[in-house]
C-alpha cells in the first residue's frame, strides 16, 4: 500500500509546485502586459480617429488593427499606426489633420469597411462626425486676427457658416476698419481637418484637437439664464431688482457712485485727488453707448 | 543518438537517400508555397492593385464578400467587454469552423508567417548543436492564453495584440513596417539560444488557441507503418512538438498509430524526413497499423514487429 501511495504524493507535490511556479509566472508576465497595454493607451494630441470611432477606451476594446477602414478611404486619410513610429497604439487607424484630413465622404466607406464595431455604424450622416473639434490656437498669427481678409479657413470648412463663422469686430489698431474673427462651432465642427490643413501659415494657427482637449464641459447644475427666460417666455424669478451696472474704470466697486469717488463718503480713504479727474468718471476705452 | 550502427547521420540525408530530395522535403516545399500564398493574398493589393482581399490576419474580407477573423482576437475583445460586429462574429466563426476539421494548429504551419522564422531558428539551432536550453511546460502557453485573456479584461484592451509578433508582422509586410523587424528578430534570436522551439511551442498563445479549436480535427497524422521504425530518431530531431510523437510511433498493439495531440501542427516534417516512410496523412477514426513490407531494405528490421 505505501509504494504506490508515495509517488503519488510526489506526484502532487509536483503539481502544487509547477502550479505555482507558472501561477507566478503568468502573474509576473501578465502584470508586465497589463503595463505595456496601458501604456500603449496614450494617444497623441495631434492623431485623430476615424469618424465614428468610439471614445478611446472602448476603441482599443474593439479595433482589432485590421485596416479594412485604411483600405476603403479613398483619400489615403487614414493609416496604421507603425510600431514604435507613430504615437498611437500600434496598429491602430488614425489620420493627421496637416498630412491629409478627413474629405467627409457622403457614403463614409470607413465606417462601413469595420468588421468590429470600432467605428460606430450608428453615425449613418458625416456632418454628425465628431472626429476632434478645431481651435485658433494662435490668434496673435492667424491672418485675420491681425485684420487681414485671409477667411481661408472659413471658406473651406464643409461646414461653412455652421461650424465656423466669421465674426466683425472693430479694428483698433486701424480705428477704421474691422476684423473678422473666425470662430469655431464646437457643436458643428466635425473634426475633419480640412482647415488645419488649408491655413495658409507655415504652422497652421487653427489646429484640430481631441475633443477632451479642445473643450471644457460646464457643471451639470449650470443654466443659462437667457435660455430659461426664452423658454419660459417671461422672466425666470417674478420681480427681480435691477441693479445698478458696473462699469470699468478706477473706483468701480462704489456702487453709490459708479465710475468715481464722492469726497468724504467713505470713512478712511484719502479725499479725491484733484487734477484732470475733476470727480467724474472718465472711462480708460471706450464701450458702445458710453462716453464718446 | 542513433541505433543500428547509423550514428551520427546527418538528420534526414537517409530519406533524402531513399526518396530523393523532393521526397524527402514535400511537405516542407508545400508548407513555404502555402504560406508565401497566403501572404501574396494579401500583398496582391498593395503591391498590384489587385485587391481580391483585404486587411490582414486579424481580420479580413476576400472578394468584398467572406469575411474572416481571429478567434482568439475577436475573444479577447469580448473579454475586453466590447461585443464584436457582427462580420467579426461571422468571420471569427467561419475560421474556426475550418480549423476544428484540418487541425488548429494547421494555421501555425501553413499561414502563419512567423513560422518560417521560428522554423529558420531550430533549423539553425540543430545545424550549430545548440543545448535546447530553457524548456519550460508545454502548457505554459495555455497558462499565457489565461492570463491574456484575464489583462484583456482588466485593461478593456485587446491585450495581446500590444505585442502579437505574427499579427505585427502580418500587418508590417501588408501596411509598412516601422521597428517590427526588430520584433522579428527577438524571436529568431529567442528560439536559437533562449530556448529550443521556444515561441511557438512554449509561448505563443495564438498557437495554443488554435489548438484548442482543433483539439478533435478530422486530419491527422497517424504512424501508420509504426513497425518498421528503425529508431533513427529523426522525426524527433524535425519536430516542433516532439512530445506528441511518441504515444504514436512507440505505442504497441491496439495503442492507437494516431497522433490525436492537440499541439501537432499537421506540417508533415516527419513524413518528409523519415526513411521508411512511417508517417501518413489520415482521418482520426483511421487506427490502422500496416504490417512492414518487404521491400524496404532494412538489414536489421526491429524485433517488435510481432504486433
Ligand atoms: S469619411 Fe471618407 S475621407 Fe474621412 S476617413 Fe472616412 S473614408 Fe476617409
Ligand atoms: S476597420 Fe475597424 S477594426 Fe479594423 S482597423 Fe479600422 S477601426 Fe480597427
Ligand atoms: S475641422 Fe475645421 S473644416 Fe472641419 S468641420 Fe471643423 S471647423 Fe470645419
Ligand atoms: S486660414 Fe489660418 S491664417 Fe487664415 S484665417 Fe484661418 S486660421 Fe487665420
Amino acid at each position: 500500500m505505501a509504494t504506490p501511495a508515495k509517488p503519488k504524493k510526489i506526484d502532487r507535490r509536483r503539481f502544487l509546485t509547477d502550479t505555482a511556479r507558472m501561477a507566478a509566472g503568468c502573474a509576473v508576465g501578465g502584470s508586465l502586459l497589463a503595463y505595456v497595454a496601458r501604456d500603449a493607451k496614450a494617444l497623441p494630441d495631434q492623431a485623430l480617429r476615424p469618424p465614428g470611432a468610439l471614445a478611446e477606451d472602448d476603441f482599443l476594446a474593439a479595433c482589432v488593427r485590421c485596416g479594412l477602414c485604411v483600405r476603403d478611404c479613398p483619400y489615403d486619410t487614414l493609416v496604421l499606426a507603425e510600431l514604435g513610429q507613430d504615437g498611437p497604439a500600434t496598429g491602430t487607424p488614425y489620420f493627421t489633420a496637416r498630412d491629409i484630413p478627413c474629405e467627409m465622404c457622403d457614403d463614409i466607406p470607413c465606417i462601413a469597411a469595420c468588421p468590429t464595431g470600432a467605428l460606430d455604424k450608428g453615425l449613418t450622416n458625416i456632418e454628425h462626425a465628431q472626429m476632434g473639434t478645431a481651435v485658433l490656437v494662435d490668434q496673435e498669427n492667424c491672418l485675420n486676427f491681425l485684420g487681414l481678409r485671409c477667411d481661408v479657413c472659413y471658406r473651406v470648412c464643409p461646414m461653412i457658416d455652421e461650424a465656423i463663422t466669421l465674426e466683425p469686430r472693430h479694428n483698433e489698431r486701424s480705428g477704421a476698419h474691422a476684423i473678422f474673427e473666425p470662430i469655431v462651432h464646437a457643436e458643428h465642427c466635425t473634426g475633419c481637418g480640412i482647415c488645419e490643413k488649408k491655413c495658409v501659415l507655415p504652422e497652421a494657427a487653427i489646429k484640430v484637437l481631441p475633443v477632451r482637449l479642445a473643450r471644457g464641459t460646464p457643471h451639470e447644475h449650470y443654466r443659462k439664464g437667457w435660455e430659461e427666460k426664452d423658454a419660459k417666455g417671461a422672466p425666470v424669478v417674478e420681480g427681480i431688482i435691477d441693479l445698478p451696472d458696473r462699469l470699468p474704470g478706477p473706483g468701480t466697486d462704489n456702487l453709490a457712485a459708479p465710475g468715481g469717488y464722492i469726497d468724504g463718503l467713505v470713512d478712511g480713504l484719502p479725499a479725491m485727488p484733484k487734477g484732470n479727474f475733476g470727480g467724474s468718471f472718465e472711462p480708460t476705452f471706450k464701450l458702445p453707448g458710453v462716453g464718446q | 543518438m542513433s541505433t543500428n550502427g547509423k550514428v551520427h547521420i546527418p538528420v534526414g540525408q537517409e530519406a533524402v537517400e531513399l526518396k530523393g530530395w523532393y521526397g524527402a522535403h514535400k511537405f516542407l516545399i508545400w508548407r513555404r508555397i502555402s504560406q508565401a500564398f497566403f501572404l501574396f493574398l494579401f500583398l496582391m493589393g498593395p503591391w498590384l492593385g489587385i485587391w481580391w482581399v483585404k486587411g490582414n490576419l486579424a481580420s479580413s474580407l476576400t472578394f468584398d464578400f467572406l469575411p474572416l477573423s481571429d478567434p482568439f482576437i475577436t475573444l479577447q475583445m469580448i473579454f475586453a467587454r466590447h461585443w464584436p460586429g457582427t462580420t467579426a462574429l461571422v468571420g471569427a466563426f467561419l475560421v474556426i469552423l475550418v480549423y476544428a476539421q484540418i487541425g488548429g494548429r494547421v494555421y501555425c504551419s501553413w499561414v502563419c508567417p512567423i513560422n518560417p522564422v521560428t522554423d529558420g531558428a531550430s533549423w539553425l539551432h540543430r545545424k550549430l548543436g545548440i543545448q535546447k536550453g530553457w524548456q519550460p511546460k508545454r502548457s505554459a502557453r495555455i497558462w499565457i492564453l489565461g492570463t491574456v485573456l484575464l489583462v484583456s479584461f482588466a485593461t478593456g484592451t485587446i491585450a495581446w495584440e500590444v505585442i502579437n509578433p505574427i499579427t505585427m508582422l502580418h500587418r508590417g509586410l501588408v501596411f509598412g513596417m516601422g521597428w517590427v523587424w526588430g520584433l522579428v528578430a527577438a524571436i529568431f534570436l529567442f528560439d536559437l539560444f533562449v530556448a529550443r522551439h521556444g515561441w511557438c511551442g512554449h509561448v505563443c498563445p495564438v498557437g495554443a488557441f488554435y489548438g484548442l479549436i482543433g483539439a478533435r480535427s478530422l486530419l491527422r497524422i497517424s504512424a501508420v507503418k509504426r513497425d518498421a521504425c528503425d529508431d533513427c530518431m529523426d522525426c524527433y530531431a524535425v519536430c516542433p512538438e516532439i512530445h506528441v510523437i511518441s504515444p504514436a510511433l512507440k505505442g504497441k498493439g491496439e495503442a492507437t498509430p494516431l497522433i490525436l495531440s492537440p499541439d501537432c501542427t499537421n506540417c508533415g516534417r516527419c513524413i518528409d524526413v523519415c526513411a521508411m516512410d512511417v508517417f501518413a496523412f489520415t482521418n482520426r477514426f483511421d487506427t490502422h497499423v500496416e504490417a512492414p513490407t518487404d521491400a524496404v531494405s532494412d538489414p536489421e528490421p526491429p524485433t517488435q514487429n510481432a504486433a
